[in-house]
């Protein structure tokens, strides 16, 4: 990739994310989101070139509701683009910030995902997305409990089951050191058999425990050219690299037949051009879209590019706590809180926080040079970004 | 501005009130079959199409992650493709950021829209109004453009018969330009005896409910050479957004078109815009948006309108020779439209509408109640010499 300038990342803001957010109405919530972005770059509205704006319309039933957030997200008189790809759509906001500027379009950027899933039925929203005449009697939101039967095939119901409720307890641990977190309910290990009996299923052996908040936040970041942004921030989180991957709608009467995840695919590409041959050791922490802890768990194998039980070791060892060897969602991840169109920007915003040391109670005890987020929507769409601490060599 | 970016083909499905016979998907596929066979692409990493981006809407398409359904057509499995939700001109200023940035060389631009699946255009920009305050009230973008209308008619004075020949003219050109459009002549009485929308909006006042989709392949500068022979390069690209609530606008000032227009310029450097182009092509949704974007970008003097139009002034400055928006297109897909008429000219391949040595263009698109949103596009030829 022979980029034309790089990209820094100056300023992260997150409104609180909670299940109701009833006292501000959709601009407001965003505004909270600006205001602490800015205030984290020490700039102010009068800086922005352009505004980038992103979530998924259908959940709140607004059109181009950029034109009415305008007034929370300062786009008046600015330059503005507005750009969804459902899931991912946070992710692929800050591909688009980092396309804006390092074309030497514009040196400021303020990018936006916001989403307030209370004002809409999201699983009603989501089984939209499939087509009317072939998929959408099949199609059950973003509950599915196929990758549960998966891991329970693979490596014996015992151990699976565990393994998801470890990864489930160690990402609210992590909640419980972030004040932003939508759910932290101060889970102990203790209590991972009775979670496993009790907790109301859903689907199969997808449990509302492993599954994902519905939440109401906003997201807002601050991307700067390269001379802009060593003028603002003492240490800038560089944008490295970021590829995008889509697939095909794959409901298949024909059986699962095995495929190449988008996951292990996106991972192959950016790691072969940038050099990653290990990533456990070249990767300090990871924030990665888990919409469930069984997809937690797969996942980390397919990013990872792990082999055999490699993945389900990571788990019962607690590596990927926050003081583990490969601490993976210090922030608590999508399970603790999920407003779909800023969740994918969420993830970004949290590496660059732990790159900039700004993550508060939740910054991972050691240094942090290189941070990967992925991002995750559609029909396994995967955004994955890599983030660094050095300014990246111009290829 | 760092590398050149060309546009390289242009293509369009017919524009129809109703596509009855393809779901989106099937328009998609269309236009992507004409853009391969004219450029010899594949979607290929290394020399092919890299990225692509789309245009649609959710609501208008009904289905959450519009784009979602058609990653096939957009030649995204196991590829990169982002969707602009917003109006199509955006999706050129996005391939050209996407390019420039060092990312790809290769990008689709494709957006597709049915404005027929709903009962009506309003009820989905209805929803575009915020839900407290302005949503109550019953406002569209119809009901929104039927103010600024009032507003624009009475301070310039322009008649009801010169927006009757506004609509006449431009179906007029629609038939002598080559991208397929469905759409009737009319005499200037059927004009003015069309049923009132928005006063003074009359239904032959307003671009026709439309259906269709339309594609581009924009590149880089020595990918674009290795193309297509004539590529015609997007020189300067800006947009600008103005306050959403109308009592907080002067509806009638073409604040953000200017803004808008200022920055295009700035980037293409042109210092007089009014002078600066050989073909015009604005989105005019109502026939009484056609002068008042004339006045954003400075073709007429101030408050001279009504002389203006009686002068030809439309003619002169080869304003929308395509037809416009008031030919007919997806109010999502307008300002892209504009873009691929003004290719056309620039390309030569405009038929019996081509202006004889037309070098430079300005494409416009508009968005949002009553013009809120604004995006312009300066479009080159090589040998434009400016």
């Amino acid at each position: 990739m022979r980029k034309n300038r790089n990209v820094g990342i100056v300023g992260v803001g997150q409104s609180v994310f909670s299940s109701h957010r009833e006292e501000v109405n959709q601009p407001e919530m965003i505004h909270e989101a600006v205001v602490e972005a800015l205030q984290m770059a020490g700039i102010t509205m009068a800086d922005v070139d352009c505004v980038v704006h992103g979530n998924m319309e259908l959940f709140e039933m607004v059109h181009q509701p950029d034109l009415w957030h305008t007034i929370g997200t300062g786009a008046w008189g600015k330059e503005t683009l507005r750009i969804t790809t459902g899931g991912t759509t946070g992710a692929t906001l800050v591909a688009a910030a980092d396309h804006l500027v390092a074309s030497g379009l514009h040196d400021i950027v303020l990018a936006i995902g916001f989403e307030k899933l209370q004002e809409g039925h999201t699983t009603g929203g989501i089984t939209n997305m499939a087509d009317p005449l072939w998929g959408r009697q099949l199609q059950t939101g973003a509950l599915t409990g196929m990758t549960a039967a998966a891991i329970i095939d693979e490596f014996g119901a015992e151990r699976a089951r565990k393994a998801a409720m470890t990864y489930r307890i160690l990402m609210d641990k992590h909640a419980m050191k972030n004040e932003k977190a939508h759910r932290r309910l101060g889970l102990e290990f203790d209590q991972a058999d009775e979670l496993a009996v009790n907790s109301p299923a859903l689907v199969g052996e997808l449990r509302m425990i492993h599954m994902c908040s519905q939440s109401d936040g906003a997201c807002a970041m601050i991307f700067a050219s390269e001379e802009t942004a060593k003028q603002l921030c003492p240490q800038p989180a560089w944008i490295r690299d970021h590829i995008t991957v889509h697939r095909e709608e794959m409901f298949c009467i024909f059986g699962n037949a095995p495929v190449l995840s988008t996951h292990r695919y996106a991972a192959q590409k950016l790691f072969a051009r940038n050099g990653i041959t290990d990533p456990l050791s070249q990767i300090d922490v990871f924030e990665m879209y888990d919409p469930s802890s069984w997809w937690g768990i797969d996942w980390l194998r397919e990013f990872l590019m792990l082999e055999g039980d490699a993945h389900i070791r990571m788990v019962e060892n607690h590596d990927i706590a926050i003081e583990g060897k490969f601490p993976v969602n210090p922030s608590g991840g999508v399970i603790a809180s999920n407003p779909i169109g800023a969740t994918a920007m969420v993830r970004v915003a949290e590496a660059a926080l732990q790159i900039m040391g700004k993550a508060g109670q939740h910054q991972v005890p050691k240094p942090v040079n290189q941070a990967m987020a992925s991002g995750f929507g559609g029909t396994m769409w995967t955004v994955l970004f890599l983030l660094t601490r050095d300014i990246p060599a111009m290829g | 501005m760092s590398r050149r970016v060309g546009i390289c083909a242009v293509a369009q499905t017919p524009f129809k009130r109703d596509f009855w016979e393809e779901r989106f998907q099937g328009m998609a596929l269309i236009v992507l079959e004409s853009l391969l066979e004219q450029t010899g692409l594949k979607f290929d990493e290394a020399n092919g199409i890299q990225a692509s981006i789309s245009v649609s809407d959710d609501i208008f398409d009904a289905r959450t992650i519009s784009d979602n359904a058609m990653t096939d057509v957009l030649g995204a499995h196991f590829g990169c493709e982002e969707k602009v939700a917003q109006e199509g001109a955006q999706a050129l200023y996005y391939a050209l950021a996407m390019i420039q940035s060092g990312h790809v060389d290769t990008v689709l631009v494709l957006g597709h829209c049915k404005e027929s699946q709903g009962q009506s255009r309003n009820m989905v920009t209805h929803t575009a109004f915020d839900p407290f305050y302005t949503r109550p009230v019953g406002l569209d973008f119809q009901a929104a453009a039927g103010l600024q209308a009032q507003a624009y008619l009475q301070k310039s004075g322009i008649r009801e018969d010169q927006l009757a020949r506004i609509v006449v003219r431009a179906r007029n050109n629609a038939k002598r330009f080559p991208l397929p459009l469905e759409i009737e002549p009319v005499d200037p009485s059927d004009v003015q005896n069309s049923p009132m929308l928005a006063d003074p909006i009359r239904s032959l006042h307003a671009y026709p409910v439309t259906d269709g989709a339309i594609g581009m392949i924009v590149a880089a500068e020595e990918r674009a050479r290795a193309i297509c022979p004539n590529p015609v390069w997007i020189t300067g690209v800006g947009n600008c957004m103005d306050s959403f609530f109308l009592g907080d606008r002067d509806i009638t000032s073409n604040f953000a078109l200017e803004k808008a227009l200022e920055r295009a310029c700035r980037r293409a450097g042109i210092d007089r815009p009014q002078d600066a182009f050989d073909v015009i092509e604005l989105s005019d949704q109502y026939a009484y948006q056609l002068p008042l974007w004339c006045e954003g970008i400075g073709l007429c003097p101030e408050n001279r309108m009504r002389d203006w139009l009686d002068a030809d002034g439309l003619d002169k400055h080869h304003v929308n020779l395509s037809g416009g928006t008031l030919a007919g297109s997806p109010l999502i897909l307008g300002g892209l439209s504009r873009a691929a008429s003004v290719v056309l000219q620039l390309m030569g391949k405009a038929g019996d509408a081509q202006v004889d040595g037309a070098r430079r263009g300005l494409a416009h698109g508009v968005m949002g109640p009553a013009g809120q949103f604004h995006t312009t596009l300066v479009l080159e030829r090589d040998g434009s010499g400016r």
